[in-house]
């Protein structure tokens, strides 16, 4: 095999207060090549990038770069305050004579580079009014824009819809014809198999495997990553999400004809002790302002929400006094405080039940945040860690510790699984399982149909914030759930101009 | 099926909101000189207006600089302190010439805003604690020098460094000149220089801007250099007017300067702010004081309070018409 590697690892050793993230780690990228980097939560994929692109040093090992890095990361890093073409050019702004930055020039290339990828928004509005994954896209053209050699993509579909996705993954095929190498960290089996040439697999910051991907049956993939043998994971799956929940006949939580201007217009949905009840719908269908106006973080126009056949006044404060906890989408900025420790973000909610007179129990508290860690199967070095030091799948259990711990009798889960890797995903899976058996009401958004047929007893279709159908029993299928959906395109894309259904 | 790429019509309604945020202060600026005008004859006079722009310029010197530190999400609470030092190193530089009595403030003051910069872009100590420190410094440096203020440094009154601070163009005095001139570079500076977007992605998302390869560090210096520069420019030129060094001028006027800028429309978070909404801020404040200062009948006491509350009202309007 000719070799032209833009970037050679050699035997690189990290270490970060003791805990050892890489050991020894040869990695080899190929110029033009699409590389995939997988592995489980904290196998250290995260430090390998950061070693690869210079933010980290490495304790021992060398690192050659033959060419310019660009990262995208999972978390859009760019300034939403800042206009679109402001972050799209970002330190290589076009210059008038004069040497200052051309912004009619900067706006107009911005706009035709991101035609490109399908946005058509205006360029020069805050970044931040962006969709999520429109912002992501943004982040891949600035990637892209910077003449690279390499391009490291760390998890860059998972806050995208599937015809993003679609786009994406086109972007990312003319990148490779243009000889582009790329590093395509992903915990999506199909997007890996279908545009990556090798594999790098990491497990405990050792890497177990190294060779190209088509030989490689996805089962024994799974099980590298994993460290169990392929016959233990024909028997029980990578997940056994979803296992007969006993739901109860009288729902815990019922919401009423919601209406949250602009994005909720009259949503009904009813959770029953120990059900798991999905949402689905696409991006911008209403599904993370449903659960928002449940729990009384939206202003309600209309509609009410009831506890156990009693109405909950419409505010946070009230709703999780009636047992009403949720899990935010987007644990960087609505949730994680990255600067706490474990035991801190893990007590936060529940600490005026804590304790008595406005004074705490420190012993309770650790009794508690013992418990989670050790029933969600955190891994940190101490309860005294920093949030900010774990791995997403490690900050997500936080955050659900966080909301077990103040007794909820029910659960909105916005995406818990986004973002964080197979391992953890299935982990995750389970304990929402475990906490719905135990009686827990579960209302589940994602963007993962298959979560959701999985794990869901019900679901409730959204589309432009209203319910488009409810499935259960034989009709919890993928098609009948499509279809639910897609009645939007045919039945009203002419009342909804520019709208996020765009019939491709 | 059907395509439909038509972007979604902004509403006027929400067009006309977007205006009216932009130029909250503005709006304001233009209303109280309106009433201003109608109820007191003497506002309008050309005397008074020039006095007005004179007072206004000195503020706004420092305010410019406050602008660039506060929309990299930090704070500068020497500028009062450096204000008043940089009006004592002129006055005692004079003796030496005019450009003594000139740079010795600028790179004194610039001095110790470059410190400002790299112990907090360097150590990651709250600008807060920093430059209460450096306010603390500069006062009693201050006061050393000028033996515990006894000691008023005086400006011969024919030197050329006078005619800085009392020269006129058309009754204009040089430092309102010289306040436009730096208002519109560091709009340019701020708008159309790579340092300004380092400025705003500093600000907007320090962690970000960190990945996307923004000097923060580099940023954070400057601007504190900037600020420092800035204040004993104006500390200079105010010297330079009253032909005096005075130590006692410049007691909480850091405040007065993160007024005006958040009254400006930047936010004390970071991220955004314009050079522009800044000056309508000094504008308003001095306004407000003029105003108070001609119904003679106030006791002077009560002007601050006055004025206080009338920065409020200033800031609750402009936080209701941005929702």
């Amino acid at each position: 095999m000719p070799t032209d590697p833009v970037i050679e690892v050699a035997g690189v050793t990290k270490t970060f207060a003791g805990v050892r993230a890489l050991g020894d780690v040869d990695f080899t990228l190929q110029r033009g090549e699409i590389h995939a980097l997988v592995g489980e939560n904290g196998a250290g994929k995260s430090t390998l990038i950061k070693v690869l692109t210079g933010i980290h040093t490495p304790d021992a090992g060398s690192v050659t770069r033959n060419g310019h890095i660009s990262t995208i990361y999972q978390e859009v890093n760019l300034v939403p305050l800042m206009s679109v073409s402001a972050n799209l050019f970002l330190g290589r702004e076009p210059r008038t004579r004069f040497g200052l930055i051309d912004r009619a020039r900067r706006d107009a290339e911005a706009a035709e580079l991101l035609r490109g990828y399908g946005i058509t928004a205006d360029v020069s509005s805050p970044l931040g009014t962006l969709a999520v994954g429109e912002q992501q896209m943004v982040a891949l053209a600035r990637a892209v824009a910077a003449d690279a050699d390499v391009v490291i993509m760390d998890e860059p579909t998972s806050s995208l819809e599937p015809r993003e996705v679609e786009t994406l993954l086109g972007v990312v095929r003319k990148l490779h014809e243009a000889g582009i190498a790329i590093i395509y960290v992903s915990h999506r089996m199909d997007e890996l198999y279908r545009i990556c040439d090798t594999v790098t697999v990491l497990r405990d910051g050792v890497n177990v495997h190294s060779g190209p991907l088509g030989d490689l049956p996805r089962i024994e993939l799974v099980s590298l990553m994993l460290g169990r043998s392929v016959k233990e994971i024909e028997k029980h799956g990578t997940t056994a999400f979803g296992e007969g929940h006993q739901a109860d006949t009288r729902p815990v939580l019922e919401a009423v004809d919601l209406v949250s201007r602009p994005r909720v217009g009259g949503v009904s949905v009813s959770v029953r002790p120990g059900e798991v009840v999905g949402l689905a719908g696409l991006l911008g269908s209403g599904r993370t302002e449903t659960a928002k106006a449940i729990i009384g973080a939206l202003p309600l126009d209309s509609g009410t929400v009831l506890v156990a056949g009693k109405a909950v006044p419409h505010t946070v404060k009230a709703s999780m006094k009636a047992g009403i906890s949720m899990l935010a989408e987007d644990r960087k900025t609505e949730g994680i405080i990255p600067n706490l420790s474990v035991r801190e973000n893990i007590v936060l909610a529940a600490l005026p039940r804590l304790g008595r007179f406005g004074v705490t129990s420190r012993s309770r508290q650790d009794r508690i945040v013992d418990t989670f860690i050790e029933r969600l199967r955190i891994k940190v070095s101490s309860p005294e860690q920093k949030v900010a030091e774990l791995s997403g799948g490690n900050q997500q259990k936080v955050l659900l510790a966080r909301w077990l711990c103040t007794e909820p009798k029910i659960l909105l889960l916005d995406e818990p699984t986004r973002g964080i890797d197979v391992g953890a995903k299935a982990e995750v899976q389970e304990l929402i399982d475990e906490l719905a058996r135990e009686g827990l009401a579960v209302l589940l958004i994602s963007s993962e149909l298959d979560e959701l047929l999985d794990g869901a007893d019900r679901l409730v279709v959204l589309r432009d914030g209203a319910v488009a159908g409810e499935l259960e029993g034989d009709r919890l299928t993928r098609e009948h759930v499509l279809a639910a959906i897609a009645a939007e395109v045919t039945d009203d894309s002419g009342d909804h101009a520019g709208s996020h259904q765009d019939s491709r | 099926m059907t395509t439909t790429t038509t972007p979604p019509a902004v509403p006027r309604a929400a067009a006309r909101t977007k205006v009216l945020q932009r130029q909250g202060a503005a709006v304001a600026l233009v209303l109280v000189v309106a009433v201003s005008w109608l109820v007191f004859p003497r506002f309008g006079s050309p005397d008074n207006l020039r006095d007005l722009a004179l007072q206004g310029s000195f503020l706004a010197v420092i305010a410019i600089g406050m602008t660039f530190v506060i929309i990299t999400g930090g704070i500068d609470l020497s500028v009062g302190s450096l204000y008043a030092l940089g009006g004592v190193l002129a006055a005692w530089g004079s003796q030496y010439g005019f450009l003594v009595a000139l740079a010795l403030p600028l790179v004194v003051c610039g001095v110790i805003g470059l410190i400002n910069g790299l112990l907090i872009a360097r150590t990651n100590m709250a600008p807060f604690i920093v430059t209460l420190a450096s306010l603390l410094f500069a006062r009693g440096l201050l006061l050393a020098i000028t033996d515990e203020g006894a000691n008023t440094y005086q400006i011969p009154a024919d030197s050329a460094f006078v005619e800085l601070g009392r020269g006129t163009v058309f009754g204009f005095g040089y430092p309102i000149f010289i306040a436009a001139v730096l208002a519109v570079l560091g709009g340019v500076v701020l708008n159309r220089t790579g340092f300004g977007q380092n400025v705003f992605a500093t600000g907007g998302a320090e962690q970000s801007a960190v990945l996307l390869g923004v000097p923060v560090a580099k940023t954070k210096v400057l601007v504190y250099t900037m600020s420092g520069t800035l204040a004993g420019l104006a500390g200079a030129l105010t010297a330079a007017y009253l032909q005096s060094g005075v130590t006692v001028i410049g007691v909480g006027l850091e405040l007065d300067a993160i007024a005006v800028v958040v009254i400006g429309g930047t936010l004390l978070t970071g991220g955004m702010g314009t050079i522009l909404g800044t000056v309508i801020g000094v504008g308003l404040i001095k306004v407000i004081q003029n105003v108070i200062n001609q119904i003679g009948t106030l006791d002077s006491n009560y002007q601050s309070v006055v004025s206080g509350v009338f920065l409020l009202i200033v800031v609750v309007l402009q936080r209701i018409l941005r929702r």
